[in-house]
């Protein structure tokens, strides 16, 4: 009964997401007041009804309801109740069902929140919304729906939800990017409501600023998550692998970082403002290639589209029908007058337009290299990698050069910045970016050039970004100074830190990692990196639904105890899969990193070692980033109402405070 | 800015989509490499396992298969229990580790088996760039005289050496022994 009443759930707010795709719209184009005004209840129905056909199938999980094929193919009743909540994400069928949960949040959250938006354009933004969430509730109900029962013949259990996702990352990180892929449908939505609207102004880009802001920053804790979850857990020490899945979501982020920045010039200077358009379109168009093509596993084997045509066949479609519809409206709709805002070389202007350019090109080299084996399956059946080594050598340099660009855009101005003062004021900076390497090399006793490098590099961003704090504040004095600056400049200083922070985490875990490849009886020790990791032996161990082999692994410095490590081989018994749980002592400066192998008899384990500095720096750097976009957005312009600013051109801002 | 320009993505991303419908759906000639019928590029490279320097007389002397591996490369790591299985039954296989840490790819050698009889470390990548590697892994069939005879792009599986490759060594090795 209850899944039903999930499914009825579903179709009705595919009704609610037809009507709110379509009336709105025609009111917006005929100015009919009233269907323009049917957007707010639409989005509240679409959302409320989603909500329930999402409590639907968490229920049906939560009460073991194994006769719903979906529940069956990803849950057992020996699961723990929190795994059984997020096996709801679990898989594609339950994964769209979240995704188009949260576009009808974000489409709840728009109708609620932009109350000062003038009518036609909420309109028209909602209408939008409404036409992504009607795609995505049909191919939704046509062709993976979650509620599909299992009839008569209901199995006595589940297939268990898959090892590799039974951990707390794997709880939390679908959920934190599909709040990035959906939030940058906003942004979208912003874009081609103006396009249709042919209002494409300093306004509409203030609009759709905190928006894209927050789902950029989502996107970003997402990644950070996916990179933290596959370093504890796949066994393997590594953080990023540069697969199909990851760049699936990395794509979408540097356009968005693109977007962030071309948006700030939109709203502050009137102009790229054909360009802001564009990439709000690649930003979300990236965002859908990356759902549809991980879920779908197309990006990861073409068989995956061989074996489910139906699905393959509507993905294409809905993608061409989003991406070129979009880009057709912009060739039509576009504003071809020029802009009278002029800019020289050395501006604010250049110097972003030059950051937009670096992350477009990122992007489209992670897109090539992540499509090329997939057209190359596709044409010969070939399987091959592009791994590793193309993407560093075309993805470092261009990410050096943005930071080498970053401090100078950091402090130059708008319009025009006379080169002899620009010069006057980086020297210093340059200078003690250079100083700040040597003696951060001399410090780790390391000269290599990678690691010199980059600490010069991100010396460099965070030395101009005080620069030009106290440059900011000269007039003032930095104590009073410091208390005018606004919300949105300190999170530009905070995202570029985490920029840094990430940079350095990068170069010297990968630089100074210390790794042993070892056979270890009980009571043998090793030497890894300065610490003294004893074997103590494993025992057996019983999960829930899995039992494991645990070590004991004792680990001391120079003497002194620094932690015991349990790493674990689970074996899941459901799936009959096994799963290595490293066992790490986590720390700012270093983490201690032990990993079973195989069981080698006697006792003795294969175990894999790592000591590797400064690795959580990369996730912090990542977690700063995304602070930095949360704090920018909260700024204070962005909440002011119509009506405080009424009140001060009446002048009665006084009476009112 | 003209109109013309506005169109510019659009049509970018038509032109694109029709190459990813063509690829999907179409099945269309395997890829030529501009190598075969010509002599295996020269280099001048030291081993994986150590002990000096390897140039291309080393591949010389008997058919073989060059394969192009990394320990980076997902798909290699599929591959490399066939190749195991060809060496098994006699089939020469010289490597190729393709811009690869050398201590990683010793590792990988002394954990999964050694299929090759000679490794060549090309840490840069500028034999790879000499054969047009795209990416890894790929293999050359090569005759007694170094010559390139054929290239597999992708995973050698039992398939594609029963169907692409088997017949074409065995020629080879026919063309040698006369």
């Amino acid at each position: 009964m209850i899944p039903e009443l999930g499914q009825l759930a579903m179709i009705l707010a595919l009704c609610f997401s037809a009507a709110l795709g379509v009336l709105p719209l025609l009111g917006a184009w005929r100015g009919q007041v009233v269907w323009m005004a049917l957007a707010r209840p639409l989005a509240w129905g679409q959302f409320a009804f989603l909500a329930f056909a999402f409590a639907c199938l968490a229920r049906s999980f939560m009460v073991d309801d194994f006769s719903v094929a979906y529940v069956a193919q990803n849950s057992n009743s020996a699961l723990p109740w929190y795994y059984k909540f997020s096996a709801v994400w679990g898989a594609h069928e339950g994964s769209l069902l979240l995704w188009a949960l949260i576009l009808g949040g974000w489409t709840f959250a728009v109708s609620i929140f932009s109350g000062q938006l003038p009518r036609d354009m909420l309109a028209r933004v909602l209408a939008v919304m409404g036409l992504i969430g009607t795609g995505f509730m049909v191919f939704l109900i046509c062709t993976s729906n979650p509620f599909s029962r299992l009839l008569p013949q209901v199995p006595a259990n589940g297939r268990d939800l898959n090892p590799l996702l039974q951990d707390f990352g794997l709880v939390v990180h679908p959920p934190m990017l599909y709040m990035g892929y959906v939030g940058f449908s906003v942004a979208f939505a912003f874009a081609i409501a103006a396009l249709l609207g042919g209002r494409l102004d300093a306004a509409w880009a203030r609009w759709s600023r905190p928006w894209t802001l927050v789902a950029w920053s989502f996107l970003g804790v997402g990644i950070s998550l996916g990179s933290w979850w596959a370093y504890y857990e796949l066994g393997w020490g590594g953080w990023w692998f540069w697969d199909p899945v990851e760049n699936a979501s990395l794509m979408p982020w540097l356009v968005g970082t693109a977007l962030v920045h071309s948006l700030a010039v939109t709203e502050k200077r009137g102009v790229f403002k054909s360009w802001t358009v564009l990439l709000a379109i690649a930003a979300f168009s990236l965002s859908l290639m990356g759902t549809f093509l991980v879920r779908s596993g197309v990006l990861t084997s073409v068989h995956a589209f061989a074996s489910d045509p139906t699905r393959g066949v509507f993905i294409l479609g809905f993608l061409l029908l989003v991406v070129g519809g979009s880009l057709g409206l912009f060739a039509l709709r576009a504003p071809v007058v020029r802009s009278h805002a002029r800019f020289g070389l050395w501006s604010r202007e250049t110097l972003l337009l030059g950051n937009n350019l670096l992350l477009v090109v990122a992007a489209a080299t992670i897109l090539l290299g992540t499509l090329y084996p997939l057209l190359l399956d596709a044409l010969t059946g070939a399987k091959l990698s592009v791994g590793p080594p193309y993407f560093n050598l075309l993805f470092l340099p261009l990410m050096a050069l943005l930071m080498l660009l970053l401090a100078v855009g950091v402090v130059v101005r708008w319009k025009h910045t006379p080169g002899r003062w620009l010069a006057g004021l980086l020297t210093p900076v340059l200078v003690a970016a250079v100083v700040l390497a040597v003696l951060g090399g001399w410090w780790l006793g390391d000269f290599d050039w990678p690691v010199l490098a980059v600490f010069a590099l991100a010396m460099w961003v965070v030395v101009g970004g005080l620069r030009d704090v106290f440059d900011k504040t000269r007039h003032t004095g930095l104590a009073r100074g410091l208390r005018g600056l606004r919300r949105s400049y300190w999170a530009m200083h905070l995202a570029h830190l985490g920029i840094a922070v990430c940079a350095l985490g990068v170069v010297l875990s990968s630089q100074h990692n210390a790794e042993r490849d070892l056979r270890m009886a009980p009571g043998e020790a090793v030497d890894v990196g300065g610490y003294h990791f004893v074997f103590e032996g494993s025992q057996h161990v019983n999960g829930p639904n899995w039992s494991a082999d645990r070590a004991v692994i004792r680990v001391t410095q120079g003497g002194r105890p620094v932690a015991v490590l349990n790493p674990e081989k689970r074996l899941y018994t459901a799936q009959q899969s096994m799963m290595t749980e490293a066992g790490i002592d986590p720390g700012l400066l270093r983490d201690l990193y032990v990993a079973l192998g195989e069981p080698l008899g006697d006792g003795a384990w294969a175990v894999r070692v790592h000591v590797k500095p400064f690795v959580r720096w990369i996730w912090l750097g990542g977690v700063l980033t995304a602070l930095g976009g949360l704090l920018a957005a909260a700024d204070g312009r962005y909440r002011t109402k119509v009506k405080a600013r009424v009140r001060g051109t009446l002048g009665l801002k006084e009476a009112a405070a | 800015m003209r109109r013309w320009l506005l169109l510019l993505p659009l049509v970018l991303f038509l032109v694109l989509a029709v190459f990813l419908y063509r690829g999907l759906f179409l099945d269309p000639q395997s890829l030529p490499s501009a190598l075969i019928g010509k002599p295996f590029p020269a280099f001048q490279l030291p081993a994986v396992q150590g002990g000096g320097m390897l140039s291309r007389d080393a591949f010389l002397g008997r058919p073989a298969l060059v394969n192009v591996w990394g320990t980076w490369c997902v798909a290699c790591r599929d591959e490399h229990p066939v190749l195991n299985t060809l060496k098994a039954q006699g089939v020469v296989i010289y490597g190729v580790n393709y811009k690869d840490d050398n201590a990683a790819a010793q590792k990988w050698l002394a954990q999964f088996h050694d299929p090759y009889q000679l490794n060549v470390a090309d840490a840069d990548g500028s034999l790879g760039v000499d054969l047009g590697v795209y990416g890894a892994p790929e293999t050359f069939l090569i005759d007694a005289k170094g010559v390139v005879r054929f290239k597999h792009v992708g995973v050698i599986d039992q398939q594609v050496w029963r169907e692409q490759l088997a017949g074409r060594y065995q020629q080879l090795l026919d063309e040698a022994g006369q």
